[in-house]
């Protein structure tokens, strides 16, 4: 990697080396190929969108990006190596952390347990401990609570600190899995379809966090979205899929006067 | 009125964290410790030990041990007599081929031994779930009740095919044999009862038993968030079966004093342990002891009704027994779902706002 490719200026603001690139990815499900030959990257400190209609292979793309999809063909690198196959759970504690498409939140838990299963990748204290509330179980116990309760106000849920989310309204259900991917600090953070199904006021809530995150952490942020206004407004750069395979890469400009991209949207005339 | 948290502040996470963070239901739980350590042991005759009290508190630490598996960490489990069995058969190896090992750590060694043997048969778990998860632990139900009637080296190749614990004491004391009295049966396994649900309650609320509730609640999400499934379920079993082997070596060596495989540990345990947690309610340590005082107290109890009182013949009294116990279970379930547990917790919500409810 050379020292031009470690920073470019989009839209007036510098963002980073590349964190995650994709190289060439295939991914098929028997003779269906879910993603078809897609290489881009996503940079330090941006937020990078996945844009598509249904069916575009979007949530593939994600599931490969954190393991739980093997490529048949392609590599994937993560911070300047070369990633292994290797289990969701062992990627998770390489610093990837994400939310899903219908909320999959532990609904026997409190939002607070709920976000500090997040911090489980930090924890490390043994089952002796553990079972004596003592020494390092204890200690870990007092500072990552201390983090999930910084990330509890950041997220201004703390009056449902102690209530089971199983109880609470679907856009809350959304901010506390999005507090859970915050509390294991990732190095690049997944968000799939955040917005789905939120009002207008709730989706507004919810960007201002997304850009929160971003500005206030530094988090790099990939994530899918239906919503164009959203995406076009918060997005660095765009990928635009159709079919699995890209049509569309840039700023959303670029994207938007992309005319693969409109013919994609808008359909395009036989005649 | 009595029941509140007003101006009951946490000022620190660890205080927060707490077992039992109103000062009202710390101040019950320490009340009742010191009445079952300090008082008990003198009231106590070889009625209620044997009748009552043993069995509860052995099967308290059996409920704790199923509950952890299925009530916390979600994996159904049907071989919970086997591996009482297990913890059974260890306890009296150990006791006739090492007659000066002292029996708690006797005790404590067949916990580990069915540690070993529930990871073993756990191991499946990876692949199948639910329903098929229980029948595969049936299968070790069956296998090993037939595995200590097959293999006469269990039994050290006595006639019966009966195991019997030999007199051991601890501190001078004769906890298992014929000398013993009922306050320190009843103290050798309060204590354990006492330590090891402290240490499920410590285990469940940390980190491990967000990891169990995480693969309970959602195996895929818990799985991409950085729980590793196998190491997870493997613990889940691992110290579920501690428990359940504990309390079967309990069961065998200071309760039954003597046993049959086939008889003391066949599937109906498996049933019954399984109730308890049903009854007393899933993943609540809490609710492991009120299911398995229900399930010991409520049979006490309807026998000495229609024996006592009313004067049945004992035969109609007992046939009864299951009925009656049997419909309650049904209406119980139906009423209450999740337990005693959720019970409890709805009167300690009501009772905190009482007799203000807004």
């Amino acid at each position: 990697m050379n020292m031009q490719d470690s920073y470019i200026t989009v839209d007036g603001r510098t963002i980073g080396a590349p964190v995650m690139e994709m190289k060439n990815i295939t991914l098929r499900f028997g003779g269906v190929v879910a993603i078809k030959d897609i290489s881009f990257d996503i940079r330090e400190g941006e937020i990078r969108a996945i844009i598509g209609p249904n069916g575009a292979g979007k949530s593939s793309m994600l599931n490969v990006i954190n393991g739980f999809y093997h490529p048949q063909e392609g590599e994937v690198w993560f911070r300047g190596a070369k990633r292994k196959p290797m289990k969701p759970h062992q990627i998770a504690k390489q610093g990837l952390a994400r939310t899903f498409q219908n909320i999959a939140l532990f609904k026997g838990m409190s939002t607070l347990d709920n976000i500090m299963t997040g911090r489980l990748t930090h924890m490390k204290s043994n089952m002796v401990s553990q079972m004596a509330w003592w020494g390092k179980a204890q200690d870990e116990e007092t500072a990552n609570r201390e983090v999930v309760e910084k990330i509890i106000d950041f997220l201004e849920i703390q009056t449902i600190r102690k209530t089971p989310v199983g109880r609470l309204p679907y856009g809350l259900q959304k901010r506390v899995e999005l507090g859970r991917a915050l509390a294991a600090e990732p190095k690049l953070l997944l968000l799939d379809e955040p917005m789905a199904g939120m009002n207008v006021e709730e989706k507004e809530d919810m960007s201002r966090f997304i850009l929160d995150v971003n500005d206030e952490f530094g988090t790099t942020i990939a994530l899918i979205e239906h919503d164009m206004g959203v995406v076009m407004d918060i997005a660095d750069r765009v990928v635009v899929m159709d079919y699995g395979q890209k049509i569309g890469d840039g700023t959303p400009d670029e994207v938007r006067s992309n005319q693969a991209v409109i013919d994609a949207y808008l359909g395009v005339s036989h005649d | 009125m009595l029941y509140r948290e007003a101006g009951d502040f946490k000022t620190s996470y660890a205080k927060d964290q707490q077992t039992f963070p109103i000062a009202f239901d710390r101040w019950g739980y320490f009340i009742t410790i010191a009445f079952a350590f300090l008082v008990v042991p003198f009231l106590i005759n070889d009625y209620w030990v044997n009748a009552v009290v043993l069995p509860f508190l052995i099967y308290s630490i059996a409920a704790i041990g199923l509950n952890i598996l299925t009530g916390y960490c979600g994996q159904v489990s049907l071989g919970t007599g086997g591996f009482m069995a297990v913890g059974a058969f260890s306890a009296y190896k150990l006791m006739t081929a090492f007659p000066e090992l002292s029996m708690i750590i006797v005790i404590l060694l067949s916990g580990g031994v069915t540690a070993f043997v529930g990871i073993l048969f756990g191991l499946p778990s990876l692949r199948i779930k639910g329903f098929y998860l229980a029948v595969a632990t049936l299968a070790a139900q069956f296998f090993l009740v037939w595995m200590f009637n097959k293999f006469p080296w269990f039994y050290n190749y006595s006639a019966s095919g009966q195991i019997s614990a030999p007199e051991r004491s601890v501190f001078g004391f004769a906890v298992t044999g014929a000398n013993v009295t009922p306050a320190v049966s009843y103290l050798f396994c309060l204590c354990f009862v006492f330590v090891l649900a402290w240490a499920a309650r410590n285990l469940t609320r940390g980190a491990n038993g967000r990891k169990w509730m995480a693969i309970r609640d959602m195996d895929i999400a818990a799985e991409i968030i950085g729980v590793d499934p196998l190491k997870t379920k493997l613990t889940a079993f691992g110290v579920s079966s501690f428990y359940i082997g504990i309390a079967g070596a309990l069961l065998f060596a200071i309760y039954l004093g003597a046993a049959e495989v086939g008889e003391a540990f066949d599937i109906s345990k498996s049933f019954l342990v399984l109730f308890m947690i049903i009854i007393g309610g899933l993943g609540s340590i809490f609710g492991s002891f009120a299911g398995a005082a229900f399930m010991v107290l409520m049979p006490v109890l309807l026998k000495n009704i229609m024996v006592g009182y009313l004067g049945w013949p004992t035969d109609l009294a007992s046939h009864f027994q299951f009925v009656i116990v049997g419909g309650l279970i049904v209406i119980f379930l139906i009423l209450e779902p999740h337990g005693f547990a959720q019970l409890w917790r709805l009167a300690k919500e009501k009772l905190r706002l009482w007799p203000f409810p807004h």
